[in-house]
């Protein structure tokens, strides 16, 4: 690996100023599940590496108030994949945390740097979408919070700004009833990244919120109010009107050695529906 | 010349003080530093778990975690599962189910095993396989493995 310099800030402020003073030089380190990768193949060349898990305001915790749920952005997969609190509130995030890579993986990866790398094919992303989470963010200029839709914008590009540090993620704790469930397609089971990531999340009110990933250069979130995909006997054509609008967008790369394009058009209908009957299954019984 | 930065660690349960390379992780140390060479570099990208060891109470990749990061904590390797001389149980069955071939992804093996099995003393076969499904064995000893975990499983329920 390529020799750079490593810093431990104890205190958020200097973290802002660190990344702020160095800029793309800089890149921030929580679990280094995919940065010590690109620092070892050259893909990331830092000259900074900023640690961030010994900042008090970024140390794993998961906690409800306010109506909402916060994960301070050390916390890992393995953490949010067995909490209580997340499985019974938001299932889909649980199901898709314990997905994520392998328990050696999952021990150390977190969900602030899974946001952060914005890889099209993040588990964790569409749960999150469909949540309506935000991330909060120290910088420069002080605190804000990003809905996550307005984070991604492209492969492992966010909208965040010179100097700024995630601090948590939020979401809003459900109004009323939810069924939710996050699937996805590997090539093999196990410890392998998605083909098709998909999540849905449809309400007592037959709204449909369902976002899916690794078809394009972000996931994508779709909201469907026609009532449609929540109708259990929604006659065959009105759900494949539903699935012609909500994958309209979907524009799976032709260079992936994953999976083709045509496999993963197909296979988003697929788990469309294996999610919608697994979420209706959900919403009746909660 | 890389400014060394100065680490401790508990190996093994024996304090160690280091320098170390920001770049170096916790393998290269482990291995290059301290001598503990049963923890094997293999993919280099956390796919195999080749390199597994305990970090604070929890497996990781050490592949993926620079030295420097593990400073203040405490590590475990195989070499500290059992007495020197001596074979863990776990370890013990290994060889009794035939679920070493080659070795080299072994300690690894072992390693993610005795963690699974700390969280869940009676895993089923799905359970062994999603807690291993970060090692990978070239040789194929799957279901030796797997044999292995449970007959160790059962040997410490007989116990009780």
């Amino acid at each position: 690996m390529r020799s750079f310099a490593y810093e431990r800030p104890a205190t958020l402020p200097d973290a802002v100023a660190l990344l702020d003073r160095h800029g793309a030089g800089a890149r921030v380190l929580a679990g280094g599940t995919d940065l010590i990768i690109r620092l070892r193949d050259g893909t990331c060349r830092a000259t900074l590496i900023v640690d961030v898990k010994r900042i008090p305001e970024l140390l794993p915790k998961i906690e409800v108030a306010d109506e909402l749920l916060r994960i301070g952005a050390g916390t890992v997969m393995a953490d949010i994949a067995s909490d209580v609190r997340v499985g019974r509130h938001f299932p889909a995030l649980a199901e898709a945390a314990a997905v994520v890579g392998s328990v050696q993986i999952r021990n150390r990866a977190t969900l602030a740097g899974n946001v952060c790398n914005a890889s099209p094919a993040a588990d964790t992303l569409p749960p999150l979408l469909i949540y309506g989470a935000s991330v909060v963010a120290m910088g420069p200029a002080g605190l804000r919070r990003i809905a996550l839709d307005d984070l991604l914008a492209r492969s492992g590009t966010t909208t965040l700004r010179r100097g700024e540090v995630v601090t948590a993620i939020e979401l809003p704790l459900p109004i009323g009833r939810v069924g939710a469930t996050h699937v996805r397609r590997t090539r093999r089971s196990g410890h392998d990244l998605a083909s098709v990531t998909l999540a849905v999340a449809i309400d007592d009110a037959g709204v449909t919120r369902l976002a899916y990933g690794s078809v394009g250069p972000r996931p994508l979130l779709v909201v469907d109010h026609t009532g449609a995909f929540a109708d259990p006997h929604a006659p065959e054509a009105a759900l494949q009107e539903v699935f012609d609008s909500m994958f309209a967008e979907a524009r799976p790369s032709p260079r992936s050695m994953r999976a083709g394009p045509e496999y993963r058009l197909a296979m988003l209908r697929v788990l469309a529906r294996r999610a919608r009957q697994a979420a209706l299954d959900r919403l009746w019984e909660s | 010349m890389t400014k060394l930065l100065p680490i401790e660690l508990t190996v093994n349960g024996s304090a160690r003080s280091l320098d170390v390379a920001p770049h170096h992780t916790l393998l290269d140390v482990l291995r290059d530093e301290l001598g503990l060479t049963g923890t094997k570099e293999c993919c280099l990208v956390g796919e195999c778990g080749a390199c597994t060891v305990r970090l604070n109470g929890r497996i990781v990749d050490s592949c993926l975690v620079l030295a420097v990061e593990a400073d203040g904590g405490e590590v475990a390797t195989i070499e500290g599962l059992a007495p020197p001389g001596h074979l863990s149980r776990l370890q013990q069955s290994f060889l009794d189910e035939g679920a070493v071939q080659c070795g080299y992804c072994t300690p690894g093996q072992v390693l993610a095993a005795d963690d699974l099995l700390r969280r869940n003393p009676r895993p089923t076969v799905a359970e062994i396989q999603e807690g291993l499904a970060g090692n990978l064995c070239r040789c194929a000893c799957y279901e030796q493995i797997t044999q292995a975990v449970l007959a160790t499983s059962r040997a410490a329920s007989d116990d009780l």
